[in-house]
This record gives C-alpha cells, structure tokens and sequence, in this order.
C-alpha cells in the first residue's frame, strides 16, 4: 500500500562485457551505391477480421476531431468508416443498431502503455521493460518483449475501448529504445499485432529515473546535467553515423560498420522515428527542446509533463505534444507540482495535448481521466466542450504517433476503429457496450462469447468471469 | 463559477470557530453515509463540531447560521485508508518518507501517530478534494508486523491525530512472505508463533521478559500485540489469495478475540460466505480487474458486490492510488455502473457511497463518532456542486469537526498562479 510510484527501473546490475555490443554485420565492399540495410525486419502480419456493414444510429456521435451530432449516425463496412451523418441509409444486408441514449466515438488510442512488456503478473520472469543494463540503448526493441497473452490486453479492450496503443520501453534509461504500435486484437504472435505501417518511436527519458537508476552505482548519470551530457554525445556519434550512411547509400564505396543502436537514432534524425520523451519538469523540457535543436531531430511528444502547464507556449512554439495524466501526483519529487488543470491549460494555450495511461488499470478508465481533467479544467473556468475533449483520446494520440490519417477519428476512408458506448463516456456509470476494430466486432458486452480471455487466464480461479 | 465559490466559502468562514454556534446546510441533496438513498431537498444541522440533525424534514434551530445549499449536493466526508498520508512528503523521497521502518529493531510497537504531519501538503490537497479522515498505517517491512497505524482528522489544526493505534497492520501472502521469512509457511509460522509468545507474556511478562536474549520477541512489541489478541486493537491483515484468507481466517480459532480486518481480498469473492460467518470485515480497492499476481488471479470489480451480498461489511481503499486519495468516489462511482454490465455485480449508489464513508468507519469499529451524518456524529460535512461519485463533481466547502476549512492547496494556488496570463512585469513568482 505504498505510495511510491514503480519506477519500473528494474534491478540494474552493472554493465557486463559485452552488454552494449553492437550486432556487427559483415561489411560489403561494394564500390556502388548499395541496397540498405532494412528499415522493417519484424514486419507486420496483422489482418483485420471481418465485419459486417453496421448501421448505428438515433446515437450521439463524437467524431474525434472535435465534431458532435445529437442523433446521429455511423455507418461503416469493409473496416472502414462509410459515413457518419444526421441520419443515413442502411444498405442492404447490414447490422442495424439503435443508439437511442448512447454515445458513439473513434476507439481509444492510448500512446503510453507498457503492456505486454510488463504485463500481468507482475513477475520478474516476464518483465521485459527495461534493459536497465544501460544507459544509452536505442538498439533494443520493445517488440521484443511484447508478450502478446497479457491479460491486460483484453481488459483494455473490454472497459477501455483501447483499439490501438504504442508500447514503449521503460524510463530508466536516457534512449529506452523503440516502442511499437500495436492494434489491441490478441495474436499469437507481436506481429500479428503490428499496426500496419505506423512509424516507430523512440522512447527516452529525463530526470529522476536515469539518474537514480545509474547514479546509485556510481555510474554515469547520477545527475541532471550528467543526463544531458551523455545523451549529446550520444547524438553527436549518431549525426556521424548519419552522415557516413547517407554517403555510402548516396556514393558507394565501403559500406560504414553496421551498428543497431545507431540505425535507430538515424532515422529519428531522418523524421522516420518519433521522439516520445518520457520528461516532468518544464526546465528539463525546455533543455531538450534546445538540444533536439542543436542535433536536428524533433521531439514529437513529451510523456507525463506533469509541468506542461508551465511552459504550454514554448511547447506550442515547437509543436511539440504533452501526453499527460489526469491527476497523478506527488509520488516523486519531479512530480511535486503535478495538477489536475494540466490538460485544460494546455489546450487553453492551443498545445497538442492529451491523455496517456501509463498503467494497466488507466488504460482501463482513459475516458473518465479526461473526464477528470475537463472538470479540473471547468471548475477553473476553463471551457472545454466534451467532443473538442475527445481528441485527446483518440485524435491526437494518433497524430503524435504518426497514424492520424489512418485512425483516431471517424472520418470516411479510415479504419472503423469504433466504440459504442452505454451513456455519455464522461460519466463514471457509463461502460463500454461493443467495440469494432477495422469494422469487425470484438467485443459485445450483452453476448459472452464476444470478448477475448488470453491464453494465459484458461482454467485460473476466476477465469470466464466478466472482469 | 469561482466568485460563486468564493462567495460561498466567504460565508463558510464567518462560522469557522463552530463553538456554541449552530450551522444549517439547507436544500441540498442530502448522502448521509449510512447506505441510505440520497436524500432530496436535505438539511443538515450540526453543532459544536456534532450532527444534531440529518434529512428532509430537520427543524433548523432559530440561532443556526444557514447556508443555502440548494442544487448542490451535501454529503458526509470521505474516509481513506489505509495510506500512508501524513506519514509521507513524496513517496519517492526516502527523507520525507516514514512509511516504513527497514531498520528498527521494533515491529508492532511502532506506534505512527507520533509522526504525523498535519502541515504535509498532500494533506490539504486531499481535504479540498473531499476526504476528511484517513486510516493510516505503516508499511511492513522487515517484519510482517508494520505497527500501529492512526486514524486521523484532514484539518488544519496541529492535533490530527484522532485515534492512535487505532489498528495493528500486518503483511501476508506474496508481500508478507518476503518479511516472514521467504516463504508462506515461515510467514504463518512467525504469524503464529508471535501471537503464542504474546500470550505467554500476556500470562507473565516477568517470565518472559527472564528469558533474556532467548526472548524473539521485544517487551514493547509484545505489549502493542497483547492489545490485538486482547480484541482491543484491531488487526488489520493484508491478505489476498482466497486460500491465504482461510489460512489467516483458521487463527480465530485459536484467537477468538482477535477483531480481525482484511485488507486487500481481491479474491474474498471466493471465499465470501467464510469471511462473512467469521464476522470479518474487508478493505479493498474496488477497481481491480487483472491478475497482476499470483494470489490475485481471480480479482474482478464485481468483488465488494459479491462480498456485500454475502453480508460482509466492506470498506473502499484507494490502495495506495498515485491519483491520490480522493480516487476512492471513483472507485466507489464505478461499482455503481457496473451494476448495467451483463454479468457483473455491482453496488447501489447508496452502498456505494457508504464504503467510502461509514463502512471505513465500522471496520474500526468507529461508526459512532465518524463517517454519516447520523445525529452524534462528529460534522464532517462536504458541499458538491453535484454527483459526489461523479466525475464533474468538486467539493465546494467542507467541514471538519465542525470547523470550515480552508479550500486551497499547493495544487490550487499553482492553478491560480498560471491561470492568470504572463505580464512580463514580473516573475510568476511575485504572483501570490
């Protein structure tokens, strides 16, 4: 009953030999421009399941990019949203669904959890979230870790309406590695979970995780400033990468040595890999935001930011987004100023803002969070419309994980990533209803057999209970 | 809406003291606390810091100061725990932390209101969120007895601390074992061999104390247990596995004093009619759904209605919530939706309402002095401008004792600090 947030920065033992080593491959010693190396080696298997045409209408539409029609209506088919309206035709042969006092909206897009990395149970056999065994390790993939059957999974889906989320690293390293994006539909395998073509991101962090992970070891970083030292001699080694693979790929010549760690940084400097910067207080913000300047790349999202509040402008400026709680607080001393107006002065400024979850139980109640916030943010006279809230759900997350035109609104031609709701979603009596992702139905409160149970819950005290 | 607010809380001060006076809250929606239904068109009554009078038809005496409560609910004060609130500055910060005690020589003497912070800021950030009391405990640590917990008041004054050594907290199952020696048998083992010693001191503590160094068990740890098998002190044990629970339930048998609380039970469904014929009462989140461990595989929220219904009293905890205490009406809010999920139980609004309120209350056997608004109770009384499980709901004033408090916090005053535009005259600094 401790109230000490996990930091999730594992046991860090000190860094063996050969722990950093980089995967060598041979060189090529072609004098011509070369085919790269593959930017997708773990690629995609995912498929959507089928659906059928759906109709819901006589149902309150949120359409995620702060759009709202009172009886309105949603149809989609082949997995992808049709048209949403004030009132529209049903074609032939589809599932017809009154809405009469419920709430449609695009599936929750969460961008901050850690399922399947740790997943329940919480045991050290399968916590895969941090290689705490370092400092700098952008070499490792999150991917790597999923394990698809956590039960946490399915519970997001069910209470949540989460239909897709990024699973990042852990932040007790300065580059925790690449996260994945994954569509939350179980498989038996991480990339049959995939989400089809979302970019990578590169998790990294400020503060008081890496320091105090490294720091009590007395190894570098023990301090802020040791933070930032460490991480731009780590840029600077990338910009070179850089600069000899772009020649290579350009010139020919001797292909440059190969190095994991470094092909990651390179594409964050190429804009193919989103910066999710993992930070708390507004002066360790600022100093990133100079030295993504510095080194040319962009951080695309500060994560937590429970300081946002204090420099919205300076992250507008830099469009750069604020994935943030409702209302987590004071847990650590970097969270000390943490308030619940966070989000509503963030959008007050006009800052890409929105909610994360960070946790197997938020990722759970993602909409009632919002609804905490736009309240926090109400009672200070901050007005904030319940459908303009809803981007913080779904729109903006999957702007900043580069899927925007893909998901997170219910825009025709998108995928029919879609939650049908029991009531106003911003009320705490309100609970999912169904959930469709690309158009096929995987969850049906009313119907038993409509909800997953992973492998892993069969036959366990309890398993087959509605959770 | 905030200069209502103001105005409001302006007139809530004017009867701050609350001695010899008599306060009316009139016209709201009246939640007692006691499992009842809200109460439309309510009036509550309270004088020198007691309930004199709660519900629709409530004579207001001719001297009471009124406040006009209409379209806005009144309610009893929320009641958390066990927390570690007041014990703790940031968790994450070991200076501020006296949660637990890894390297004491002591277990269950350590006595924690001696500790507590009534100026810690968490406090008032919690208070203007509606909590009024909490039930606050060690943590176990190098022994799976933490100590004596408290319960204490949220309010400004320095005396907190209104019960000391209101429970003894011990740690079982997964956590516990650790403590008690790596594994669950060395963990009941130490259990119950603690207790047998605490009855051979209890016998002749002259004896006991002559065994010297041979003794495992300290003089003032043994005095703080002879209260808890004495029934005077309740025991407060963490505990989850349904096969745990029977375990830690077998030693009534041997103990028939004990006044026993669980804390935790995630899978207390289970094994709900045993604990019920036990008469043993549950603290536990509400909000777990995940086999976040081994000994919580069948957690569900669909627990504390299915304990209820077996007729054990069960209390919400926030369990040590990152959002803070006041979490616990979201946890309470939500076992009342699920009710509307095909296939899971969940709790009217009212009983609901109550394990945030006077179930914590009864589980230490307090019922009479906190958590309704029953007449005699001491007026811990929050105004909302709506729902209090609701999430557009906030706490407009609140009352402890009687007394009106201050509603501001660390949080608020940061809020108010950058609501205000920048000038660029001066620092932000200068703004307060």
């Amino acid at each position: 009953m401790k109230r000490t947030k996990a930091l999730t920065i594992g046991a860090v033992a000190l860094c063996l030999v050969g722990c950093a080593a980089q995967s060598g491959e041979p060189r090529t010693t072609s004098s011509r421009p070369a085919a790269s190396y593959s930017r997708d080696p773990f690629p995609s298997t995912y498929r959507a399941y089928p659906g059928v045409p759906t109709l819901v209408r006589n149902v309150t539409v949120f359409d995620g990019e702060g759009g709202r029609i009172d009886g309105g209506a949603v149809l989609f088919a082949d997995g992808k949203i049709v048209a949403i309206g004030q009132s529209l035709d049903a074609p032939a042969g589809a599932t017809v669904i009154d809405g009469t006092g419920k709430w449609i909206t695009p599936g929750i897009v969460d961008i901050h959890s850690h399922l399947g990395v740790y997943p329940s149970p919480g045991v050290k056999a399968a916590s895969d979230g941090n290689e705490a065994t370092d400092p700098v390790t952008p070499d490792v993939w999150a991917e790597h870790s999923v394990w698809p059957q956590d039960p946490g999974f399915g519970r997001a889906l069910v209470n949540g309406g989460v239909t897709t989320l990024q699973i990042l690293p852990g932040s007790a390293n300065l580059f925790g590695g690449r996260s994945v994006v994954l569509k939350n539909v179980y498989a038996n395998t991480v990339q049959a979970m995939k989400f089809p073509g979302a970019p990578y991101g590169l998790k990294m962090a400020c503060g008081e995780n890496p320091k105090s992970a490294y720091g009590g070891n007395n190894r570098k970083p023990s301090t802020r400033m040791g933070n930032i030292a460490i991480d731009r001699a780590t840029w600077a080694k990338a910009v070179e990468y850089k600069r000899q693979w772009d020649k290579y790929e350009k010139e020919g010549g001797d292909a440059p040595d190969r190095d994991i760690a470094m092909d990651t940084l390179r594409d964050v400097l190429d804009g193919k890999i989103l910066v999710q910067n993992h930070c708390y207080r507004a002066d360790e913000m600022a100093n990133v935001i100079d030295m993504a300047k510095e080194f040319g790349y962009k951080v695309t999202a500060f994560h937590h930011a429970v300081e946002g509040y204090k420099i919205a402008g300076l992250l507008r400026d830099n469009g750069v987004c604020a994935a943030v709680w409702a209302d987590w607080y004071g847990f650590k001393m970097e969270s000390y100023d943490a308030i619940g107006e966070n989000l509503a002065l963030l959008q007050r400024a006009g800052t890409c803002a929105m909610i994360h979850s960070d946790s197997a139980d938020g990722i759970q109640h993602l909409n009632q969070e919002v609804a905490k916030a736009l309240s926090s943010g109400r009672h200070a006279g901050i007005e904030i419309a319940d459908e303009t809230a809803w981007e913080w759900l779904s729109y903006n997350p999957a702007k900043a994980m580069g899927i925007a035109d893909r998901t997170g609104s219910l825009k025709p031609g998108k995928m029919a990533d879609v939650v049908l709701w029991n009531g106003n979603p911003f009320s705490v009596y309100t609970r999912v209803d169904k959930v469709w992702i690309d158009g096929a139905l995987l969850f049906d409160s009313a119907v038993p057999n409509k909800r997953p149970i992973s492998d892993f819950e069969l036959a366990q005290p309890g398993s087959g209970d509605v959770k | 809406m905030k200069h209502a607010l103001i105005a409001l809380l302006a007139t809530a001060a004017t009867c701050a003291p609350a001695i010899a006076q008599t306060v009316a809250v009139t016209g709201g929606t009246l939640a007692i606390g006691d499992g009842s239904a809200p109460i439309e068109n309510g009036t509550v009554v309270f004088r020198d810091g007691r309930i004199v009078a709660a519900g629709a038809s409530v004579v207001i005496p001719a001297d009471a100061t009124r406040i006009d409560a209409r379209g806005k609910w009144i309610a009893a004060g929320i009641i958390s725990g066990p927390t570690d609130l007041g014990l703790v500055d940031v968790g994450g910060v070991e200076e501020s932390n006296d949660s637990a005690s890894d390297a004491s020589p002591f277990n269950a003497a350590i006595d924690i209101s001696t500790a507590i912070n009534p100026h810690s800021v968490r406090i008032d950030d919690e208070r203007v969120a509606g909590v009024t009391r909490a039930m606050t405990a060690p943590s176990p640590s190098a022994s799976i007895f933490a100590g004596q917990g408290a319960v204490i008041d949220l309010g400004t004054d320095p005396d907190p601390v209104m019960r000391p050594r209101a429970f003894q907290y011990v740690q079982f199952g997964e956590n516990g074992r650790k403590a008690g020696g790596g594994s669950r048998p060395a963990a009941y083992l130490a259990f119950r061999d603690t207790l047998a010693q605490v009855k051979d001191y209890r016998r002749s503590p002259a004896a006991f104390l002559a065994q010297g160094k041979d003794a495992l068990l300290k003089r003032s740890d043994a005095e703080a247990l002879v209260a808890v098998i004495e029934g005077r002190t309740r025991l407060l044990v963490e505990v989850n596995r349904a096969s745990d629970i029977r375990t830690v339930l077998s030693l009534l048998a041997d103990y028939p004093k004990l006044r026993m609380v669980l804390v935790g039970a995630s899978e207390g469904w289970m094994v709900a009619r045993e604990i019920a014929a036990a008469g043993v009462p549950v603290i536990t989140p509400g909000s777990e759904d995940l086999p976040s461990a081994f000994e919580t595989m069948a957690s569900t929220t669909s627990n504390a209605a299915r304990l209820d219904a077996a007729g054990v009293v069960v209390a919400l905890t926030a369990g040590g919530s990152i959002s803070g205490e006041h979490v616990v009406r979201q946890n309470a809010g939500n076992l009342v939706g699920i009710a509307s999920v095909p296939g899971r139980q969940g709790l009217s609004w009212g009983k609901a309402f109550a394990a945030i309120t006077s179930r914590p209350a009864q589980v230490l056997g307090l019922e009479a002095e906190i958590g309704s608004l029953q007449p005699g109770r001491r007026a811990d009384v929050v105004i909302w401008d709506g729902d209090p499980l609701e999430l557009s709901s906030a706490p407009q004033a609140v009352w402890i004792d009687g007394v009106a408090q201050p509603m501001q916090s660390h949080q608020t005053l940061l809020r108010d600090r950058f609501l205000a535009p920048e000038t660029g005259v001066l620092p932000r600094a200068y703004k307060h």
